[in-house]
């Protein structure tokens, strides 16, 4: 197969995704993590596609439907378990949770929870690439129910006109909480948002995770030789609810299953599995991933939790400013 | 009186008013279809048809001035907001159209609002979540901010609420929600501007309002046991509130402890040791303390989190504080 070594990587880290937060949701259930957890599965073609188009030195600004990018972008299962877990250990030390992880080192500039408030944020990382001219290429996730809000409007309009090496991936997963699409946009097709501020734009679905990584490569080629942002709207699925709570009882089972049966990890995991070679080194993945997330749900479990003088240490730089 | 949920009580006034009137509609994010976030509008797209019970894309600042644009030519609109967390990106609206299009017309418009949702803490849900966004609203003239702690409140002053000509900021919390009280039966109105004696006593006051009622009713009985007798006031209403009660009880007790959530810099419980001060300064036998939220955000490991918000035992240091038992 083509790019058999990529195939296998970007394999892996669906794989990685995709079981981290099975087992996620189980430690939920059995109350090791709280309050909210949005689950990707579903969507990993989109991280993981993006994450190989994407340089180190470039940036990511996501949802609170943060995991996958962040794993995708080389932080631990680990850190990233551990954060659920509410540890120290965690990449937000556990004052974060699962909707804030956060990443400098991987210039993952987190995990936001207030719906297109992370589109202008995402915007000033790309400011200050382009004031700076580091070269940086800033590409920032928002859902389709971020679509109608003024935030998000404001960080294109502002990206646009200043021509900001910035790209903005709408994954479209079809719904905003309960709300499908036809209910929530009177223009379903979210990339035409690109044409009233004179933007590049794309629009696809994300069933083969290498269309994902080579045309967001477009995008942030674009970006990056200074001709401005780009809109991509990407076409998902999430198979769960929107978080533990939802029971998701606004969509049909059949919709879901139609979904599932043009899983992009299942179609790459089939074309990995038509050659005896390559289909060895996947089954060898699986047993590493298997390995990597029982080996994180230990690390979070065993990991100390974060201590009360960690609070005004982490609210201020320097002395806490009463 | 008939039993119920908090949750059931602010549906049963909405239910009501909406059938009273109707010039009453509801709008927000999944209360129709799903039945509201926290099933509080659970039977009334069934009931009063989509017309009515109107689902909205995730656009705060659209819906709510939408609802004020309705309420000035006489619609008497309630906009819920999935939780209060998220009016932050409708401030504008509530601050520059809903609070000031009475006064700046010299008094041609009325703005007959109501926006209601869950606030404060819920559990775990991280420093963006968890906002206690009362004290930036109290402080805006034109505006109405209530805070009720018990079913039958909540029903009595969501009627009044919507009732009322003047936009009203309705505080519910998510903790509150399956909470179960009595209800009187029938027109039950409550209106603003008076508070409530929770619990009598005569040793120390404490003050408080919504979910922190709660816990003043729990340090009240831990107290009790230790030979202090609390009266615990319940404010309902923040903004018109209630300073008779705050001076008879202060009268008796001559101490006072303001429980709430929030941060301790400004907010509700300044504004209450102020007016205490001035109007009862000659009562007083001891400085008035503060429980509140840390001065912190709020983190999501659960045992920081129950360390941030207030609880019972800090409201029991403060008054043993108050009342010389401690140092
Ligand atoms: C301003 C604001 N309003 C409401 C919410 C509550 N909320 C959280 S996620 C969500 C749905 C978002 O849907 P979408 O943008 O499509 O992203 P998805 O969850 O599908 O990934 C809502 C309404 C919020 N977080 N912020
Ligand atoms: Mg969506």
């Amino acid at each position: 197969m083509k790019e058999a070594k990529t195939a296998l990587e970007m394999y892996r880290m669906m794989q990685l995704i995709r079981r981290f937060e099975e087992e996620a949701a189980r430690a939920y259930s059995l109350g090791k993590i709280g309050g909210f957890l949005h689950l990707y599965i579903g969507q990993e073609a989109i991280a993981v596609g993006a994450a190989h188009a994407l340089e180190a030195t470039d940036s990511v600004v996501t949802t609170y439907r943060d995991h996958g990018i962040a794993l995708a972008r080389g932080m631990t299962s680990n850190a990233g378990m551990a954060e659920l877990f509410g540890k120290v250990t965690g990449c937000s030390k556990g004052l974060g949770g699962s909707m804030h992880f956060f990443d400098k080192e991987h210039r993952m500039y987190g995990g936001h929870g207030i719906i297109g408030s992370h589109l202008p944020l995402a915007a000033g990382i790309a400011f200050a690439s382009k004031y700076t001219g580091d070269g940086g290429v800033t590409m920032v996730f928002y859902g389709d129910g971020a679509a109608s809000i003024g935030a998000t409007h404001e960080g294109m309009s502002l990206a646009a006109l200043w021509k900001l090496p910035i790209v903005f991936v709408c994954e479209n997963n079809q719904y905003s909480m309960g709300t499908s699409l036809e209910r929530s946009i009177s223009v379903t097709d979210m990339s035409t948002k690109a044409d009233a501020y004179g933007m590049a734009k794309d629009r696809f679905v994300a069933e083969d995770v290498f269309e994902v990584r080579d045309r967001l490569k477009v995008a942030i080629e674009r970006a990056r030789r200074g001709e401005g942002p780009t809109l991509v709207e990407i076409l998902t699925y999430r198979y769960r609810g929107h978080s533990m709570s939802d029971p998701a009882k606004y969509r049909t089972k059949e919709e879901v299953e139609d979904h599932k049966r043009r899983d992009a990890l299942n179609r790459l995991r089939a074309d990995l599995d038509a050659s005896t070679d390559t289909r060895a080194a996947a089954e060898a993945l699986d047993a590493s991933v298997e390995a990597e997330v029982a080996e994180s749900i230990r690390f979070a479990d065993a990991s100390p939790e974060p201590t009360a003088d960690l609070l005004e240490a982490t609210t201020y730089v320097g002395e806490f400013a009463r | 009186m008939k039993s119920m949920r908090y949750r059931e009580a602010v549906r049963e006034a909405i239910a009501e008013e909406m059938e009273r009137d109707s010039r009453v509609f509801l709008m927000g994010e999944e209360v129709a279809q799903y039945q509201g976030a926290y099933k509080v509008s659970e039977g009334l797209l069934e009931r009063f048809g989509e017309k009515r019970i109107i689902d909205t894309p995730i656009t705060e600042a659209g819906f709510a001035g939408i609802g004020i644009g309705a309420a000035i030519v006489g619609l008497r609109p309630i906009i819920e907001f999935m939780t209060w967390n998220f009016s932050a990106v409708a401030f504008d609206q509530l601050l520059n159209n809903a609070a000031k299009l009475r006064q700046m017309s010299g008094g041609q418009l009325s703005v007959p609002i109501v926006f209601r949702g869950p606030n404060g803490s819920a559990r775990q849900v991280g420093s963006q979540h968890s906002h206690s966004m009362e004290h930036f609203y109290v402080h805006v003239p034109g505006l109405k901010v209530v805070a009720p702690a018990t079913p039958a409140d909540a029903k009595g002053m969501l009627k009044a609420a919507i009732r009322d000509d003047d936009p009203v900021l309705f505080l519910e919390s998510e903790t509150l929600y399956s909470v179960k009280g009595d209800v009187p039966e029938g027109d039950y109105v409550v209106p603003f501007g008076k508070g409530r004696i929770a619990r009598e006593g005569k040793d120390c006051t404490l003050i408080s309002y919504s979910r922190m009622v709660h816990v003043c009713l729990e340090a009240a009985e831990a107290l009790a046991a230790k030979g202090i007798d609390c009266e615990v006031i319940d404010l309902r209403s923040l903004r018109p509130l209630d300073e008779e009660i705050l001076v008879q009880s202060i009268s008796k007790t001559h101490r006072a402890v303001v429980a709430y959530e929030g941060w301790p810099y400004g907010g509700v419980g300044a504004e209450v040791v102020d007016r205490i001060q001035r109007l009862a300064f000659d009562e007083l036998d001891a400085p008035i303390l503060r429980v509140t939220t840390l001065d912190v955000p709020m983190p999501y490991n659960a045992k920081l989190e129950q360390h941030v918000i207030p609880q019972a035992d800090r409201v029991i240091a403060a008054v043993e504080a108050v009342t010389y038992r401690r140092d």
